[in-house]
């Protein structure tokens, strides 16, 4: 039985962070039609960020100045995704979708070189943190505290960006456009800034997912490219440029992989890949897309 | 979108490459006895890419697909080898080209059928996603394919046996393997060109230019699309069997879809409007990534420069430029 609740919570927690990675690739996808291949590597600048700031420059200081500290990978990332929509993107949503696809390839390579050259080919860790929250007890079974953390943030992250997409005036511009970029602009929407926020926001989600996973784990190089490819999935399965189906294929991706861990390891990115095929293959937009 | 202007007379178009080709041809097979050893090798290497290229192209360029999972077919045709090598102990080149044609064959019908239902960004995805699932069973299933160590492949021997490397392995490399290559990434190269200028290949071009309209025409889309995923795939298959002995090692590196993007790469490089693009590019690609490599530990920040720079301001590639600004002169005279 704990054996299971910890098989649940571990899931949950891989749940977490890929709805805050591919949450951003399909919202971004959603408004402006670009898939990101860079994407990956947004994730892993934010986990690269946080683990510098609070594991190297504020080392010396205590738990309540690191977990304060602990965005600041969000928001350097999203600085870093204002900055690259209009001066790397913009130029291309008129062109063949060949070419973007070709940049964000070309802006990977950049990315994980810059992070080499910032930061060196050796692992970052912020593991104070983890390790000051200490852990709990189920029973026979031992779980890190910080792990709670890390899925209440997803959560959070969740139910902030169905208000903000839902409930806000933000969020109907944000719709509009996504719908038809043409009809937002003649009724006055100033679509360029509604992409730069768009990107940011999906920028800062990855950088969020980044920054809260980056204590219990290391940054290392290679992260962002891994990470991509398992948001490929969620979004094929959930849907691309669907939230909610980012969502739904987060948890599904979870508990499969969290299973494939324990079951099934040599096969277990097969299955997964398996489960997008079947699910394409009955419902080619995805469980949540529009067709 | 430009559309290249369609030969009126294949023949004569025909005629015209082949003044170009001959020359080419003459010079590369002229190659091993000016430059020494290494720069044999380097263009080896570079023809081999160029062969993976010209299949993917035919896709991108003239199916209007991007394939973002070439790195699989080039894996499958590399490791067909290494694992025949390794269970079967076989050692003619022949058979390692047939073995590895075989093992594309079938790996391209099955991936070709899931995603040739798709264009667009869909095709690119789940092509990507297809080759990581090879990439992750190549790097898992270690007992079998080495995982990370990879497979050691020996000199084969070429031409049934006529020709064996036992002697000195660079002189072998740069010399007798240098132009089994050469002749192979000939026969590639007239059977994509006979390939491209057919009925076939015009339907292809036609699908990409107008799908609604080809189909109505009568051209059954999904099963041009299977066939050109099947040949582009067999193409860049049958350059991995090449490449494996070559490099003498195959790793999972290969099946990662990060070397789908440097095929995607090279191929747009070139200019993958043109049917020589894709053969150019592979071959300045393949110089421009060595030296980038041992200029410093940063390449790829240096590559992914090179490839935005060339999205952005030479979309057309190098074959694309150099003919605008041959018109260019020819106007100005």
């Amino acid at each position: 039985m704990d054996v299971l609740l910890i098989h649940v919570l571990n899931s949950l927690l891989y749940a977490s962070v890929l709805f805050l990675i591919a949450g951003g690739l399909s919202l971004i996808y959603g408004v402006m039609r670009i898939v990101n291949l860079a994407h990956g590597n947004i994730y892993a600048f934010g986990a690269y960020v946080t683990a510098w700031v609070v594991g190297s420059v504020a080392a010396g200081a205590s738990m309540p100045v690191w977990l304060v500290l602990l965005p600041v990978g969000a928001v350097a990332t999203a600085i870093l995704g204002a900055g690259l929509e209009p001066t790397l993107l913009r130029p291309f949503y008129k062109r063949a979708e060949e070419y973007q696809l070709l940049c964000t390839f070309g802006l990977l390579m950049i990315l994980e070189d810059v992070m080499r050259l910032f930061w060196g080919p050796y692992p970052l860790s912020a593991s104070a943190l983890f390790e000051g929250f200490g852990s709990l007890t189920f029973g026979e079974s031992i779980y890190p505290t910080y792990n709670f953390l890390v899925i209440g943030v997803g959560a959070a992250a969740a139910i902030f960006l169905w208000a903000f997409i839902y409930r806000t005036k933000f969020g109907v511009v944000l719709r509009a456009t996504s719908q038809n970029m043409r009809m937002a602009s003649a009724l006055g929407v100033n679509v360029n800034r509604v992409y730069v926020e768009a990107f940011t926001l999906g920028c800062f989600m990855a950088g969020l997912g980044g920054a809260i996973i980056v204590p219990s784990q290391s940054a290392v190089l290679g992260m962002g490219v891994d990470a991509l490819v398992l948001s490929f999935i969620v979004v094929v399965i959930g849907g691309l440029g669907s939230l909610e189906g980012a969502l739904v294929g987060a948890i599904i991706v979870g508990f499969v992989r969290e299973a494939g861990i324990t079951w099934f390891a040599e096969i277990e990115l097969a299955v997964l890949y398996l489960i997008a095929a079947l699910v394409l293959l009955v419902r080619p937009a995805g469980l949540f897309g529009r067709p | 979108m430009s559309v290249p202007p369609s030969p009126p007379r294949p023949a004569s178009s025909t005629a015209r490459a082949l003044r170009v080709a001959v020359p080419v041809v003459v010079l590369l097979a002229l190659v091993p006895l000016i430059l020494p050893a290494y720069g044999a090798i380097l263009l080896a290497y570079g023809l081999v890419m160029a062969i993976a290229a010209l299949g993917f192209n035919l896709l991108l360029g003239y199916t209007g697909l991007l394939s973002f999972g070439h790195s699989a077919y080039f894996g499958v045709g590399a490791y067909a080898v290494a694992l025949m090598v390794k269970y079967l102990k076989v050692g003619s080149m022949e058979l390692f080209l047939v073995g590895a044609i075989g093992a594309a064959v079938l790996i391209t019908a099955l991936f070709g059928v899931v995603c040739v239902r798709y264009t667009t960004i869909f095709f690119g995805i789940l092509t990507l996603a297809l080759s990581q699932v090879l990439w992750s069973l190549a790097f898992k299933f270690f007992w079998v394919t080495g995982g990370t160590d990879g497979l050691r492949v020996p000199t084969p021997s070429l031409f049934a046996g006529l020709v064996t490397g036992s002697g000195d392995k660079i002189v072998f490399m740069s010399h007798a393997y240098y132009y089994y290559v050469l002749i192979v990434f000939c026969l590639c190269v007239a059977l994509m060109w006979v390939i491209v200028n057919s009925p076939f290949g015009m339907a292809l071009q036609a699908i990409r230019d107008n799908e609604t309209r080809a189909e109505f025409v009568g051209v059954r889309i999904w099963r041009y699309r299977w066939v050109a995923f099947l040949v582009s795939g067999v193409f860049t298959g049958l350059a991995g069997a090449l490449w494996v002995p070559l490099n003498g090692l195959t790793t999972p590196d290969i099946m990662h879809w990060t070397f789908s993007g440097e095929i995607v790469f090279m191929t747009v490089l070139g200019g993958f409007r043109s049917f020589a693009g894709p053969i150019i590019g592979a071959v300045v690609f393949n110089y421009l990534k060595t030296y980038a490599v041992g200029y410093t530990v940063y390449w790829q920040l240096l590559l992914g420069a090179v490839l935005v720079g060339l999205v952005l301001s030479l979309p057309t590639g190098i074959v694309g430029t150099a003919g605008r600004l041959a018109a260019r002169l020819q106007g100005r005279h």
